[in-house]
Formats: structure tokens, sequence, C-alpha cells
């Protein structure tokens, strides 16, 4: 582990206990989405497009109610029609994503749900249900879509940030574009340009949960959902939009969450569940199978970009230009916007110009997928790069590090960097010895880098003191990969008072103060930052009891070590305990809440090391070597840092060399298991080296960064200049698949 | 449809339910037994999640008819703990980190407890080809795999 500064003799912060929550998770008591029963409870089922484009004629739905044990069918009809109401367009999009109201975008979209007594009987209702279409001609890739005369997914869609705007509706949702300085006079001063064209394509997220959700609705219109999600406030402001209902009638309990990686933040299912419940007046589960999930959620987009990049003999970049087209899938929201923003920020280039399009296809919707957009962009950035270190004769570090944005650099999307901790991600990969481990026949090392924003955004916490003077810590970001660890252990560092005594919870709709959704590596950051609050709210308050007690000013008051002490040690202190015992007599209840919206963020940046093998004779690319090194401004919790990590790296691996959407000429996804999506296995993979790195947020009170994102930004690329240093090939297709290999190899003899 | 009654002992209690012909053992397990421990990951055996072992054997509940576990001996996660004292496996999972977001890991805790009954000494290898039928999205499986080697280590009293 490399820690660039000194760990300020913290007591919890950085250690490795046992996650709160860890037990329920090993013993299968957890209740995770599909787990929850009440009595009574309805099975549903989503009736969904066989078809990728098409007009819905008509629904009859006769047949399927009349079937035993049918309580409800439900179509898009039943749902308030926002279009109509003038609501946003983002909501449109939400609810027609939901459920189709006159034409369905995709294969696997929405037009239906039932509900029944068992699930057999809900499946067969489901096949019951008699849709009419007419099919229309379908795009299902960026160039299909870009395509002139291409057909239309929404006829009034005028391309957005292109001045003047288009007269004629496209497929290209919006335009964005960064530039700096003369592109033509920074080419000019390269001694080397290479320029290249990459393509991606839709990957799935992939969470081994299945997205489910139960709803129980009164007769007086409130009901309460259980989802798991990745975050149940939004899941509460989606489903209330599209119920046409006001939030607060509705009451969203998280279910552990079974992963997400950003595939959670959006809503399938709970209004369905909810108008079902509703329908029937009794509760109602809804459960995808794993072909519904791959059909319909997720993934995030494919995509073509355009890398064209120039050196000067010292390694300087001089210019450089991408071009870059993602698919939204059926609604407009790719993430080409932070692609944009990300895809030459690690860099600190005089000249360039970075052009990006948002396309709309007859794919499901894209979600957001760990650091959404950057990976794609930093597989075309840092292949070219590698490409351009090669033809100078210059170590792939040292060419990163001639050009690596510091803090007080211009980021090529806008603002001046802080303290920033890129160099040092560089820097513990040169220092690691896997970085001069001797390499085999056919094999080959590759590095590339990374960089993501993190986010802050809004949280609430609550912390009450129990009358033993243990602490409950209560949020409402729901814990996907040890967030609960990170609260407590950043609450026991300020109460002062052992992990063990801290019980950290994640409470419902109701009961805490509103959250954002664990997304954008923001819950250690601002939700322990709103924890971090609440608890210094505490210690005020115990600072004053304890004065009181003493009859002196709160100034002469020290909270040290989980206990008061008056700053000339005339008083025997008191423990948390001891004001516990005794909070009735000095105010009651010992309790505090903060809110607050994001206070800082800090940029995070990995670099990568990767050494693969590649087989000549099959085209298999084995990974035999991996090393990570993340700037995670503190790790509070260098488990699950480290755990973030190598989960980046392993889902990036997979995207490198194996997953991919294949449609067929229809539009029906032709993969959609885990056995013809094929993410990688235990088998597949070495052990995952980590180097922490700690260059702390100024604006975090324990310097967190976040680090939940980051680290798949660079794997694609890392794994493709390690193939290109074992086998001499260029490869710039995603996957790069054993076939593709082969097709390179032998493209490459020919 | 007429459901069948089915005996079977479940984490060591012999244990009576019924379930129709075509319902799988998870869903038997789940629904009808209350142990949701084992989950559906993807239904078709790809996955892992819903391991169970029966007579021994790690199985992947979702492929598995209820109806066919008449008689048979069958260990959820749910019955991995002794009168609440964790299996090494459950303890150094734990201590090693080796869950994230915990869906995946009563299939782990099962596949590796079958591995370790029948190899108490595997190689990394080893426990990576015996664990190779359960997915992982979220570790990258380094801890996993560290968690099943100090599992097996204790377990050998070293």
């Amino acid at each position: 582990m490399a820690i660039t500064e000194e760990n300020p003799g913290y007591k919890w912060v950085g250690t490795r206990p046992i996650r709160p929550d860890g037990l329920e998770k090993v013993t299968g008591k957890a209740q995770f989405g599909a787990d929850l029963m009440l009595p009574g409870m309805l099975f549903g089922k989503v009736v969904r497009s066989p078809h990728a484009h098409a007009r819905i004629v008509s629904i009859d739905t006769t047949a399927a109610e009349a079937m035993v044990g049918v309580k409800a069918v439900i179509t898009g009809s039943d749902f308030p029609d926002l279009a109509a109401n003038g609501a946003h367009a983002s909501d449109i999009d939400v609810a027609n994503n939901a459920i189709a109201r006159e034409k369905v975008l995709y294969e696997g979209h929405v037009v239906a749900a039932v509900a029944a007594t068992t699930r057999d009987q809900a499946e067969a209702a489901a096949k019951a249900v008699e849709v009419t279409y007419e099919i229309l001609p379908h795009v299902l890739t960026v160039d299909e879509a870009m395509a002139e005369g291409a057909p239309l997914l929404h006829e009034g869609m005028i391309t957005k940030g292109v001045d003047p705007a288009p007269e004629e509706p496209s497929n290209v949702a919006s335009k964005i574009l960064h530039e700096r300085g003369d592109l033509d006079q920074g080419f000019g001063e390269a001694d080397v340009v290479v320029e290249r064209e990459f393509t991606t394509k839709p990957v799935h997220q992939g969470y081994i949960e299945p997205h489910a959700a139960v709803a129980d609705a009164n007769s007086d219109g409130r009901a309460h959902i259980w989802c798991s999600s990745q975050g149940h406030f939004q899941m509460r402001a989606y489903s209330a939009t599209v119920l046409g209902v006001s939030p607060g009638t509705l009451k969203v309990t998280a279910a552990e969450i079974g992963g997400g990686f950003g595939g959670k933040t959006v809503i399938y299912l709970e209004p369905l569940a909810v108008r079902l419940s509703q329908r029937a007046g009794r509760p109602v589960k809804l459960v995808m199978d794993r072909d519904e999930v791959f059909r319909a959620t997720g993934p995030t987009s494919g995509t073509r970009i355009r890398v064209k990049m120039g050196v000067s003999q010292d390694g300087k970049i001089t210019a450089a230009e991408v071009w870059m087209a993602y698919e939204a899938g059926a609604y407009s929201g790719s993430p080409v916007g932070a692609a944009g923003m990300t895809a030459i920020a690690c860099y600190d280039i005089p000249n360039f110009v970075v052009e990006g399009y948002d396309v709309v296809c007859n794919k499901p919707r894209v979600a957001a997928y760990r650091a959404p957009g950057a990976p794609m962009a930093a597989f075309a950035v840092e292949s070219v790069l590698d490409d351009l270190a090669r033809d100078i004769g210059m170590d792939p570090i040292d060419i990163r590090l001639a050009n690596a944005a510091v803090e007080g650099t211009q980021a090529s999307y806008g603002p001046k960097f802080p303290r920033i901790g890129f160099v040092e991600t560089l820097e513990a990969i040169k220092d690691h010895p896997n970085y001069t481990a001797d390499l085999g026949p056919n094999q080959g090392r590759g590095v590339a880098a990374g960089f993501w924003f993190n986010a802050g955004m809004m949280s609430s916490a609550t912390v009450h003191i129990n009358e033993n003077g243990t602490a409950t810590v209560v949020t409402g970001s729901p814990d996907i990969g040890g967030s609960r660890q990170s609260m407590a252990l950043m609450a026991a560092e300020e109460l002062g008072i052992p992990y063990e005594s801290i019980k950290a919870v994640v409470a419902d709709t109701e009961t805490v103060g509103f959250n954002d959704v664990t997304g954008g590596s923001r819950v250690t950051l601002a939700t322990g930052a709103a924890v971090v609050d609440a608890c210094r709210l505490i210690v005020e308050d115990l600072r004053a009891r304890a004065a009181k007690t003493w009859d002196v000013e709160v100034d002469q008051v020290e909270w040290v070590d989980g206990q008061a002490q008056h700053v000339d040690g005339s008083q025997p202190p008191l423990s948390l305990s001891d004001l516990a015992a005794k909070s009735g007599r000095t105010g009651g209840p010992i309790s505090a809440n903060a809110s607050l919206n994001s206070r800082g963020v800090g940029a995070g940046f990995s670099t990568q090391l990767c050494d693969v093998e590649v087989d000549p004779e099959t085209g298999v690319t084995r990974v035999v070597r991996y090393l990570t090194a993340q700037d995670a401004g503190r790790a509070i919790s260098p488990d699950y840092v480290e755990g973030q990590m190598q989960g980046g790296v392993v889902q990036g691996i997979g995207w490198a060399l194996n997953e991919e959407y294949i449609h067929d000429q229809d539009g029906v996804m032709e993969n959609p298991s885990f056995l013809d999506y094929r993410i990688p296995v235990a088998s597949d993979l070495p052990m995952i080296d980590c180097a922490i790195v700690e260059v702390p947020n100024p604006a975090h009170p324990y310097g967190v960064r976040g680090v939940g994102e980051v680290g798949i930004v660079p794997p694609m690329a890392a794994v493709g200049n390690a193939i290109n240093d074992a086998i001499d090939v260029r490869m710039t297709d995603l996957p790069m698949s054993p076939v593709r290999i082969l097709e390179a190899l032998t493209e490459q003899s020919d | 449809m007429a459901r069948t009654h089915i005996t079977a002992v479940v984490n060591g209690d012999e244990t009576e339910f019924l379930a129709e012909d075509g319902t799988s053992l998870l869903n038997a397990l789940r629904d009808e037994v209350g142990l949701t421990g084992a989950k559906e990951g993807c239904g078709t055996g790809d996955c892992g999640a819903c391991s169970v072992m029966i007579d021994e054997k790690v199985t992947t509940s979702c492929l598995v008819f209820a109806p066919e576990v008449q008689g048979a001996t069958i260990l959820t996660v749910e019955g991995l703990a002794d009168s609440g004292e964790l299996h090494p496996l459950q303890q150094c999972f734990l201590e090693g980190a080796a869950l994230q977001c915990g869906i995946c890991t009563p299939g782990f805790l099962i596949a590796a407890k079958a591995l370790l009954d029948k190899n108490p000494d595997p190689t990394e290898t080893e426990i990576r080809y015996a664990l190779a039928g359960n997915l992982c999205r979220c570790t990258g499986y380094d801890k996993i795999v560290r968690a099943v080697q100090e599992a097996a280590r204790e377990m050998r009293g070293q």
C-alpha cells in the first residue's frame, strides 16, 4: 500500500474490522429485493415487446383477465399521459420507458403487466395478453441511426447543442463540444501523429441480483414499496412521477441490494407493482428473470470513437482531436457528456477539440455504469497514447508523467484541478515490482490511466446516542459495497467510542432525511460528511451537557477519546455512557441530524498495469498479472476500497475480452444469459494487486475522494496495450475476443 | 395443479413441503420452506447464486425440480453455522471482506464448503476452478479466493 502522506493517527479510520451487515450476509438472513414475502401477496409478470421498433395497434387483455388466479392486468393506459399533461421531457421518457404507450422502442420494452396468485398463473396470463403491433424499421447502432434517411425513433427530436438548430429531426439528441487552443498549430508542432478509430459494444452492469420490487397499496392512495435499488428516494420520486402522485404518498424501504454499478439508479418495476397492487387490492411482487435484465435494463452505450493525437519527440502531447458517438438506446441520455469531459482529462494538452454525439437507437435505454461514458473514451485515448509512446521510444509511464494533470492544471472540461493524485498513481505503478517482472513467451505488458470526477450531491444522516452510550448511525444511502462500515468507522473516530459500539443502518424514506442515489462514488464522501457533521453536533451537545454538569463554561470542556474532560483536569472525566445515562437530567435524548449538499468533490485517478498472455493458436487472451493504483484520498475502509478497485478492474477485463450485446438483424438480443454473455469467472483471473494511494481531498473532513468508479476506466486500454505488447497487434474493437484476435493475427501475417 | 408432498432433511431437520411438479427446488425452498438464503441470479444454472448441497454434492437448485429431492439431505447457507457458531468459511469471508453486495455469498460459501469437504488443501488454481460456476460481479474474486485459502488453513488446524 502506497501512502503519500502520514496517517494522522486515526484510531478507527483506515482499519479493517468486520462490516456491520456482514453476519446477515454470510448466514442467508439478509433480505434482498426478491426475498420479501407478505401475507396474501400476488406474483406479477411483465409483458414485453418482441420487436425492436413497432407501433402498438391494440392490446387485448380480456383473455388474460379471465384466467384462473389473475387479479389485475395493466397497460400504459393505466398510467397518466405525462406528455398530454405537459410534463418535463425527461419525466416523459422515464414514464414511457417504464411502460410503453404508443410505440415500443426496443425488444423487451414493457407493454403490460399482470398479477396472479401464483407465479405460474402470472406467467400464463402474461402470455395471454394479446398485443397487435405494426412493425417499424429499426436502427441498432450509431452508424445506422446517424445515416442519411434513417428511421426515426422520436419524430420530434431536434439535435440540441447545434447552432443554428437543425430544421429536420434526427436520431441525434445532442452534440457536445470542448475545445481549446489551435488544433492545426498543435498538430504542426508534433513530431509524431497517430489517428485511429475504435468501436465498443453495449455491455451490461451484470449485477447478480435481478431487479425486484414488492408493492403494497392502500385504498387511500398510499403505498409501501420494498425494492432493491441504489436510491430509494430516487425510486420514490420516479415512481411518483410515473404514477402521477405526490412523493409523500409513497414509502420506499431499501432492500439489501445485490449489485448495481449504476444500473439500479433507474426505475423499471416499482410503479408497475404499485399499480397492480392498487388494482388487485393485495401486495404484489415483481421480479425480473435474467433474460429480462439483459433485454430491458442497463446496459451502457456501444460507441464509435476517433482519436488523433500528436506528440513532440520529448513526449509532450501537442494536440488531441476526439470525435465520439454514443448509443443512448431508446431515449436520449447516453453518457457522452461525461465521456467528452473525461476523455483527455488526465493530461494537460494545449490544443484540443472533443466532439460528441448522443444518439438514440432501438436498444434498451442505457443506464449508468461505473464512471459512465469514461471507459470507452479512455480505451481510445489511452490506446493512441500507447502507440505514440512506442513511436517515440518512450516509457509508457514517463509519457504520462510528462503530460499529467497536476494541482493548478486547467482541466480539459473547464475548472482548475485542486490537489489531485494522478502523478502519485503513476509513480506507485512504476515503483511496484510488477513493473519490472519478467515476461514469458507470448506475454505482454500494458499501462493505462483513467479519470473520474466523483460526485457529491445531497445526503442526510441522523445519529442517536443510546441510553448506554452506544450509537446508532442512520442514513438513507443503500449499502452496495460496505458503506455501513465506512459510516461506522468515521462515527467511531468522531465520537471516540469503539467501532463495535456503533450500529450503522439504512433507513426508509420516512425515517431519515433525503439522500441522493448511491452512485457517483459519493456515499463515503457526502453521506460520510453528513455523518461526521451529525457526530460533531453530538459532541458539541455532549460538551455542553458536561459543562452544565460541572457548572463551568463549555469552552472549559474538551471531548477526548469518548469522554468529556475538563481542560485543567479539575473534574473526573465523563464518558459517553455516563452522559447518556444522565441525559434525562441534562436536556433529554442525545440525537442530531445533518443534511448537506456536497462540499467539494475530489477527483479520482487510477493507473493500471496489466500483463497478458495471448495464445496465438486460439486467440485466447489470459490476464496473468494485474496491478491497480488508485487515489482514494483517504481509505476509510481499506478492505472495501480494495474491493472497489478489484471489482472495477475485473468488470473492465470482462468488457475488454468477452462482454458484448449481440443482436440479430431484427434487433432481438441473441445472448441474454450468463451462459452467452460471459462475465469473468474466478478461473479466468489472477489476484488483482492493489496500491491504494492517499492524497487527501482537502474538501472532506477525512480527505475522502470516492473510489467506486474510476477503477473501470483504464482496464480496456491496459489489456489492449498489453496485447499489443505481446503480439504487436493494435486492437481497436471491443471485445478483444479470441475470434477478433485471430482475425487480427491473420491480417498481420497477410 | 395437484401438488406433491415432499419430505427431505433440510439443514438437519426433517422437513415436509408441497410443490408442483414443475417447481424448482430453489422456489420451493424460498417460497414453501421459507429459506431465502439461496438466490435466483439467472434461473439457468449459470451463476451459482442458488447453490445448495444435495446429498453432499453442490448443485444449482434452480435446475432441480422440487420433487426430485424426496428423501434427500439438503444443506443451504442457513445450515452452515452450527448452533450459532459460524463455519470457518463464514468467519473467513467476514474477516477477509470477501463480500461486497453479498448476493452471491450464499452460493460461494456452499461451493467452497463442497470443495473443502473433498479437498482440504486446495491450490489457488483448484479453488478458482471449484468456484468457476459461481459468479461474483463485485469483488473480482481476489478476496473470495483468499478467504477460502484462509478457511482451509484454519480447518486443517494450521
